[in-house]
């Protein structure tokens, strides 16, 4: 099964010019012709033929990809293109949508996730999560750090828990901001470092695998500008798989990307590679900007 | 279908002859807004002052000034002072006395009893308690403030007219020279109310009080909010977040949603049915009245924490879950507390509402007409709208004040409670 893709690697396929300025909907894309190396060397997680359905919706189709370990995989494509469900199976936070149903496999470190033995609360704590909205939680700076580790007990005694705190709003780059006011609620913080808090949040629990939902959709460039430097950083410790729909954002700080149009996987490669060469024609269309 | 475009001055011109019209609307609207505030307040008002003006004066009461003299032969001919001679001694026999000395030309057993009339039955038992607590009073005089009878206190209020004819009024000619005659020598006069804030009920107007009944609602209220809040927050919590939606849930949800509508002397049958007829609970108990507005309450505390449940950001649980938090770890720490202040709010209307219910209580006997205190919640106990509807239903002329000074009681009890509820949500609240 897992072999199966990788005879599609390197090929291109011919693109159809029509495919997506016409009717989309009609598109005779073949499902799992992924183009280019879905494959990487040692990984994190490897997923293949993963579909999700919400109800008769059929979100994203046999999709199979590595992710490697300290390295940005970035995840492009249109919106509604499954690209945030694909994130979002990878720690099992489509469990919690009523109807959604996912089948594949999903292997994190050799273990399917999916599997009965697979506790959802330990694989979050493993695949840590950082979403669109800055949503820290309605507690204070400490608290909200504080609370991964506490949960799951990270922490033996409160100098460990101030440690852990300090530590990851240091690695998070808030440390500085915030120090003299630890016990202020979370949410009196700017969006930039909400977003910046809830990144430390996420490291506390020292996870191995960190995804990002467009984590900078709603902040401003220099906010924007702190957490891709941020991102740099944390990618010497973590695997990191993040959505946007800033191809310019794809191209400065992942190694791979992922091209995704309505629900395929269409083509995936080393960043560079992919944004001076494309190999698809829709990958092609979509980041010289015909559309999307 | 092709009409010409519009020049931007024809534009203009139309916009500018709607302008009135719709300001007109606007100011029209207002008006309508500012009659049915108007309204509401002059009614509120309106009632305020009607309950005020009549309930007041029951936080009043006629006292008589009288020099008892604390006769040993008559308390205790033997001398020994043994408590149950004290106990059973004729005290109206001093109080009789003690008016004949005041008034020394009252002669002949109808005058004497004319006379001593003017205080309440229950005056005699006051003597008792003073006894009983300082037998040292024997032998000696002391200057005793006594409760008036009900006739006394009324005439003293102006509910009754002098100008009537003898035999039309409750106080004979003579009573009212007595009246008359003590009020000149500042020694009758209306004095705060202890009794009708300490005591039970009773038939004598002056001798009933509402401490039985604001002792009977609080018992009654704080069970059940201790039974409704964790019952109906635990549903609603597991209905809202645990439990799977399909037809199941729908018929729940639609059926609670049909409680909260369903008359409430019907909850009062059910009790009656199954907490007394098959429990076999005692009747007229707090406890039994607890668990009728527990069933009362509970759908508006269902409702209302659901509400309040789905108001909490989804952006909130997923970063509990995404943490790695359990569902009932997220539910607990984070979607709970958001979530508190308008169950809060739920549990203040569901608990004011079974504050004012006295139709169900009713069928569950905590109508009887009960003397005592009740001092556990199972003992026989009635509430405040209970008591409302029991004197107001009391042919006695002193119960009509009564009747008001129990809604002014029961009004400041929920004020009381809501206070403190809001107090409570304040605290809770947070913002995100």
């Amino acid at each position: 099964m897992e072999a199966a893709h990788v005879e599609h690697a390197g090929i291109n396929l011919k693109p159809s010019a029509r495919l997506h300025e016409e009717s989309p909907a009609e598109a005779p894309m073949e499902v799992g012709k992924t183009v280019g190396n879905i494959e990487v060397e040692d990984p994190i997680f490897r997923c293949r033929d993963v579909d999700v359905y919400y109800g008769e919706k059929h979100a994203i189709k046999k999709v199979g990809v590595d992710i490697g370990k300290n390295q940005v995989l970035a995840m492009i494509g249109p919106s509604g293109c499954g690209k945030s469900t694909f994130l979002r199976c990878l720690n099992r936070m489509n469990d919690t949508v009523p109807n959604a149903r996912v089948v594949g496999s999903i292997v994190l470190d050799g273990k399917d996730i999916h599997d009965k033995k697979q506790d959802v609360v330990q694989l979050r704590a493993r695949v840590g999560m950082v979403f669109q909205k800055p949503n820290p939680f309605p507690k204070s700076i400490y608290e909200n750090v504080a609370y991964g580790p506490r949960i799951h007990g990270l922490a033996g005694d409160r100098v460990e828990l101030d440690e852990i705190v300090h530590n990851s709003l240091q690695r998070a780059g808030l440390w500085e901001e915030v120090k003299d006011r630890l016990a202020q609620p979370g949410t009196s913080l700017s969006g930039g470092q909400q977003q910046r808090l809830c990144i430390a949040r996420t490291i506390a629990v020292n996870p191995e695998v960190i995804l990002m939902d467009e984590p900078c959709s709603a902040l401003d460039p220099i906010a924007t500008a702190r957490i891709e430097d941020l991102m740099e950083e944390l990618r010497q410790s973590y695997a990191i798989v993040i959505v946007t729909h800033s191809m310019q954002q794809a191209a400065r700080v992942s190694q791979r990307t992922a091209y995704f149009h309505l629900g395929d996987l269409i083509e995936v490669g080393e960043t560079d590679r992919i944004f001076t060469n494309p190999r698809h024609k829709l990958t092609e269309d979509y980041i010289t900007g015909r559309f999307g | 279908m092709n009409k010409p475009r519009k020049t931007p001055q024809e534009t203009q011109a139309i916009v500018e002859s709607s302008l009135r019209r719709r300001y007109w609307a606007e100011r029209r609207f207002r008006a309508y807004g500012m009659t049915a505030i108007v309204a509401a307040l002059t009614f509120l008002v309106y009632l305020f002052f009607v309950i005020f003006s009549n309930g007041i004066g029951a936080f009043r009461q006629a006292e008589i000034r009288v020099d008892v003299f604390y006769d040993p032969a008559v308390i205790d001919p033997s001398g020994m002072r043994n408590p149950e001679d004290l106990h059973a001694a004729d005290y109206q026999a001093l109080i009789r006395a003690s008016l004949k000395t005041r008034f020394a030309d009252v002669d002949g057993r109808a005058a004497t009893r004319e006379l001593t009339r003017l205080v309440s039955g229950s005056a005699a038992f006051a003597l008792q308690r003073n006894v009983t607590a300082d037998p040292a009073l024997i032998g000696t005089t002391r200057s005793e403030w006594l409760l008036a009878s009900d006739a006394v206190d009324l005439l003293l209020k102006g509910h009754i007219e002098r100008a009537l004819p003898e035999a039309e009024r409750p106080v004979s000619d003579q009573q009212l020279a007595w009246v008359d005659k003590l009020r000149a020598e500042n020694a009758l006069a209306l004095k705060f109310n202890k009794t009708f804030l300490s005591s039970g009920d009773s038939r004598e107007p002056e001798n009933a009080g509402i401490w039985g009944a604001v002792v009977g609602s609080f018992f009654t209220l704080a069970l059940t909010l201790l039974l409704s809040f964790p019952i109906g927050v635990a549903a609603a919590v597991y209905l809202e977040e645990f439990a799977h939606k399909n037809h199941w849930t729908d018929i729940i949800e639609v059926n609670i949603n049909n409680l909260a509508a369903v008359p409430s002397i019907v909850f009062g049958l059910l009790g009656l049915a199954v907490f007394i007829g098959f429990f076999g609970l005692p009747r007229s108990a707090p406890l039994v009245g607890a668990m009728v507005l527990t069933l009362l309450t509970l759908p508006t505390i269902i409702i209302a924490s659901r509400a309040a449940l789905k108001a909490v950001p989804p952006s909130i649980r997923e970063a509990a879950l995404g943490m790695g938090a359990s569902k009932i770890q997220m539910v607990s720490h984070h979607v709970l507390p958001l979530a508190l202040p308008g169950m809060l709010t739920g549990t203040i209307i569901g608990m004011a509402r079974a504050l004012g219910e006295s139709a169900p209580l009713l069928m569950i006997g905590m109508v009887a007409f009960i003397v005592d205190v009740p001092k556990s919640v199972t003992d026989a106990a009635t509430v405040l709208p209970v008591q409302v509807y029991l004197w107001s239903d009391s042919p006695e002329r002193g119960f009509v004040e009564k009747t008001s000074g129990a809604i002014i009681v029961l009004l400041a009890f929920l004020v009381v409670m809501n206070t403190t509820a809001v107090i409570l949500r304040k605290r809770f609240e947070r913002r995100w």
